[in-house]
This record gives structure tokens, C-alpha cells and sequence, in this order.
């Protein structure tokens, strides 16, 4: 990547024909794979013109640009100025954005050529990409195309395997939409701690939930967009101010004495064998490093994370839909019927399946009665979920566990899972996404042809120790 | 407390959704079985926890008052057909 960033600044490879070459291969890859809802083509080509224009004037500014010339896919539910972006729901069709999402102007500025939007489950609603908006269609998986890329961030994480050019992706994760898709796509995934990346402009899905990161082929890349992101945002009312920090430096020596919690709940029965294997590998080749590990027991997060992070996420998710009315923007029918008999058509014709159950379960735990039995308990227990994990991270410098229990499934085999068998896919990734905690997807090899991934969970704002053990298990 | 149709019904409808019967059959059971593991939060002590609406810690931010810029009024209008004399046109009230 620094590589091609050198012969963009000198010239040496042209700007504008390598846009070119990467648009030809995205519309040929999608052709197959279904990565992007859009591809943006006109205003990736316009980027480059513009580059080529200021490097050949000389631009000073262009020197320092971090990202210059490097195509970079968006999560179709981040906010693109005049790009069609949806967040994978036709009740957004035809939606373009009228300002560009922090994350977005961030990259533009360090010479970020954006290819496209890609696509999703619906809102963030899955782990397959199968909950896809209606007319929308379903990513495959890049190593086996009967399998499922994983999701939310499905489309990311496949183009960020699939693509022969130098490129990153921008995703975002609510209950485990990084660090899921890297690992069935066998790259890096980097979910960064809660408000370290401003959320101004994501479609959100649960505020106290969400996050966007990105997803890389290499550990360096994946810290590269990660150093281009973070940052306080005046926008965002949850963002964090934080010195800022160097991610890219990677390679301290000192990484060799940290100490590793494997997480032993995390390892039990339902864990398929091939993933403990690779797990075991991964962790015997910190171990090889110098990195001294032990199995502790955090019993909270695994055993009642997934009911405390489902009530929490569809609360929050059926409040934040509650403005898709068919009214100012996105898709509108003819006005007719009064107000709730138009929002009414409008929602129950342009939500799909998973959209509409999720709405109905966090609207019942909003009501009044439950709210204290379901909603207000999630949340006392992310407290006490968080000291747990706090406590564990005065020991520990990370945390291991495997990021999925299984190898990449069929489409077949997904279409027999009950909605709740679905939701129990995320196990081991609700806990550090409730607890606002930033984990990295660290491909660990492949085992019967399909790769495994290992999670990495840091304490807050601890991003640069698991870039490090994840550089380390990269060599 | 008994989850039937008639709860997924007056649900939905809180939340502006009408569901085709077909739907109604569909989701009964999935929203039944997802709830009763949801209800396994009741096995948690929590006794005096402080809930945590927020992941980490954050505190208010105020600014002065000043006027900025913002969309103007044809911009935030562009995005929808259903418009008229500079205002957004709903679907009738009374």
C-alpha cells in the first residue's frame, strides 16, 4: 500500500487509468459477488481527475495525503454526498445524501478515491447478509460462493478479499458487523471503541451501539483508514475527545510482554473443532512471541450478553426507524389516507421481514410495563458487564476468543436457522459491542479450505495493542 | 405474559406497521421463542447497578448560541416530490 502510494504521488502510475482499471474490476467482481449496492464511478473518476490536476500543478498539500489514490469502499449505510446511499432498505431508495458523513469528508481529504456503496443486511439487521431490503441483492462469500460472506458488513468484507488492487473498506458494527464478515472473508476487521470514529452522517441502527471501522487485507491498512478516522467531532454528541494516535507504527518491541486472557467460556461445546484448532495455533504462536496467556472465566458477557445486546439494539433500532415515513426524503408514494394510514403503507410495503420483527420486539420492550423488566435491566447488566471486563483488563493486555463459533456456513443451511438461531451467531462479539470495547478480527489460516478468524479484545481506546498482536500473528 | 396475535398486532400497529396475516403466523412463534430468551435477563442480579445508557462515559457538550450555516431551505426541499410553496406536503391531517 505505501508502495502505491509513493507511485501515485510520483506519477508513476497514473491516477486516473488505475480508477479506471479498479471500477472495470468492481463491476465485474459485483457481476458475480454482489458486493455493491452502487458503484460510484463518476465521482471516483472526478477524484482522480482532481488528484492528477493538483499533482501535476505540484500541489504541496498533496504530499502529505495519507490515502492518496487508494479506493475505498463504503458500507452502504454511511452518508455519501450525492451517492444513492440506502443502508441496504428500499424505504431509502433514491436517497442522496445533501452532505458528506464525517468519516467520509475525513477521506476525502487524504486523497480516498470512494468506489461504492456495499451492500448489507438491512439496517445492520444480521450476520449473513441475507436480511437484505427488499429488491436488494445477497453478497457471496469470495473463497466459496455457496457460502455466506457473514454480515452486516457482508459486501465490505468480500471486496475487501476479492479486490487485486490496493484498496480498504469502511464498515460499521452494532452487535459484530466488522469483526464477523473479516473473519468468513479472511481479513482484518478492526471495530474501534465506542465514539473514538463520529457517527455524524452513519444511518444509524442503535446509538449506544454503534461504530464504524475498517476492514483491510493487511494489518497496516486496517490502521491506515482506522489513523484517517478517529477524532472528536463537535457533530457527534457521543464522540470522544481523545488525544489523537499514530496506528501505523507498528512493530514495538514491548508488545512481546503483554499478557493474554483466553476466554474459556468462549471455547465450550457448540465451538466447531476446525475453529478451536486454528484458535489454539494462533494463540501457541503469540506464545512463540514471548506473550505469556492464561484462561480466565467472564462469565457475563457470554452467557447473557446476546439478551442484554438484542434488547438493547432492537430498543434503539425501532426508535430510529420510527422516522422512515415516505415523507422528505426516500422512497414516497402518492399522498393519500391521513397521516398514519400514508406512514402506515409507506413502512409496511418498504421494510422487510427481519426489519419489521425487529421493530416489533424493541417497540414491546419500550412499552410501558416492560420497559423496566427488559430494557432498563439490559442496560444495568452492560454496566456490570463492563466492570467485568474492566477488572480482567488490570491483568490482561487482550483478550482471545474465537470471533465466530463456526466455519462460513451454506445458504442453504442459514434458510433452516430460526430468526433467534441467527442472532445467536454473534456470541462471541455482543459482549465488546455492548461494552463499547474495541476488538480486531485477525485472520488465523484456513482449515477444510475455509478461513477462521481470531478476536482480539482490548480496553477502551486500546486499538494500537491488538493492531500490534494482530501485526504479530500477520508474520 | 400471553404473546398472541392479537399483542403482534397492537405492537405493530404502535409502531405504524400493518402486518398481512400471513406475516401474523409467520412471526408468532420466532417473536415467542426470541422473547422467552430474552427473558433470561431476569436470572441477572442487577440489584443497584447504575443502568448504562452509554457505552463510556461522555459528558454534555453546549456551544454559544451563534448562528450557522445550514441547508437552505431548496436544498432540504430537493430530496422529495411532496412539496408546495416552500414547505414539505404531508398526507392530510383532518
Amino acid at each position: 500500500m505505501l508502495e502505491f502510494i509513493k507511485k501515485i504521488k510520483s506519477s508513476e502510475i497514473d491516477i486516473v487509468e488505475h480508477t479506471h482499471k479498479v471500477i472495470d474490476e468492481c463491476k465485474k467482481i459485483n457481476r458475480e459477488y454482489n458486493y455493491f449496492n452502487f458503484i460510484s464511478e463518476e465521482l471516483a473518476l472526478e477524484q482522480a481527475n482532481n488528484i492528477k490536476k493538483q499533482l501535476k500543478n505540484n500541489d504541496k498539500n498533496i504530499k502529505n495525503k495519507k490515502l492518496l489514490g487508494v479506493a475505498v469502499s463504503v458500507k452502504d449505510s454511511i452518508c455519501v454526498k450525492d451517492v444513492e446511499s440506502t443502508a441496504g432498505s428500499r424505504i431509502l431508495k433514491g436517497y442522496k445524501p445533501l452532505f458528506d458523513a464525517t468519516v467520509i469528508k475525513k477521506i476525502k481529504e487524504e486523497g480516498a478515491i470512494i468506489i461504492g456503496k456495499t451492500s448489507q443486511d438491512e439496517f445492520g439487521f444480521g450476520s449473513f447478509s441475507v436480511n437484505i431490503g427488499i429488491g436488494f441483492k445477497v453478497p457471496k462469500n469470495p473463497i466459496d460462493n455457496e457460502r455466506t460472506c457473514g454480515g452486516s458488513s457482508g459486501g465490505a468484507a468480500g471486496i475487501t478479499k476479492k479486490a487485486s488492487f490496493p484498496h480498504i473498506a469502511l464498515g460499521e458494527s452494532t452487535g459484530g458487523s466488522i469483526a464477523e464478515p473479516a473473519s468468513f472473508c479472511d481479513v482484518f476487521g478492526l471495530c474501534p471503541t465506542y465514539g473514538l470514529v463520529s457517527r455524524y452522517g452513519l444511518i444509524d441502527f442503535g446509538n449506544s451501539l454503534d461504530k464504524i471501522g475498517p476492514l483491510g487485507k493487511t494489518c497496516y491498512e486496517t490502521a491506515l483508514l482506522q489513523e484517517a478516522i478517529s477524532g472528536y467531532d463537535e457533530k457527534d454528541s457521543t464522540s470522544l475527545n481523545v488525544p489523537s494516535q499514530d496506528y501505523t507504527n507498528l512493530g514495538n518491541k514491548n508488545i512481546k510482554n503483554a499478557k493474554i486472557g483466553v476466554i474459556k467460556e468462549a471455547f465450550s461445546e457448540g465451538v466447531a473443532k476446525e475453529v478451536k484448532k486454528k484458535i489454539w495455533e494462533g494463540i501457541k504462536k503469540l506464545e512463540s512471541n514471548g506473550i505469556k496467556y492464561e484462561e480466565i472465566s467472564l462469565e457475563l458477557p457470554i452467557k447473557y450478553g446476546l439478551a442484554a445486546y438484542y434488547m438493547i439494539g432492537t430498543s434503539e433500532a425501532s426508535t430510529n426507524l420510527a422516522k422512515f415515513c415516505g415523507m422528505r426524503y426516500g422512497i414516497s408514494e402518492k399522498l393519500e389516507g391521513n397521516f398514519n394510514e400514508y406512514f402506515t403503507k409507506i413502512r409496511s410495503g418498504n421494510f422487510s421481514e427481519e426489519a419489521k420483527r425487529r421493530i416489533i420486539l424493541g417497540t414491546f420492550a419500550r412499552m410501558s410495563g416492560y420497559r423496566d423488566a427488559y430494557y432498563i435491566k439490559a442496560m444495568k447488566l452492560r454496566a456490570l458487564m463492563t466492570q467485568e471486563y474492566k477488572k480482567a483488563f488490570k491483568k490482561y493486555d487482550a483478550l482471545i476468543s474465537p470471533t465466530v463459533a463456526i466455519l462460513p456456513p451454506k445458504f442453504r443451511d442459514i434458510e433452516k436457522l430460526t430468526p433467534l438461531q441467527n442472532y445467536m451467531m454473534d456470541v462471541m462479539l455482543v459482549g465488546p459491542n455492548v461494552c463499547g470495547l474495541p476488538h480486531l478480527n485477525v485472520p488465523v489460516g484456513y482449515e477444510n479450505k475455509l478461513p477462521v478468524g481470531m478476536l482480539l479484545i482490548g480496553d477502551h481506546l486500546q486499538e494500537k495493542k491488538l493492531l500490534e498482536l494482530g501485526s504479530l500473528l500477520e508474520k | 405474559m400471553k404473546v398472541d396475535k392479537e399483542l403482534i398486532r397492537h405492537v405493530a400497529g404502535l409502531a405504524r406497521l400493518k402486518l398481512t396475516e400471513k406475516e401474523i403466523e409467520k412471526f408468532l412463534p420466532q417473536l415467542k421463542e426470541a422473547l422467552e430468551y430474552f427473558s433470561k435477563l431476569n436470572e441477572v442480579k442487577t440489584g443497584n447497578a447504575k443502568p448504562s445508557f452509554q457505552p463510556v462515559e461522555i459528558k454534555n457538550v453546549l456551544r454559544e448560541d451563534k448562528e450557522e450555516k445550514c441547508l437552505t431551505q431548496n436544498e432540504a426541499l430537493s430530496l422529495t416530490e411532496h412539496k408546495k410553496d416552500g414547505y414539505f406536503k404531508g398526507p392530510k391531517v383532518v
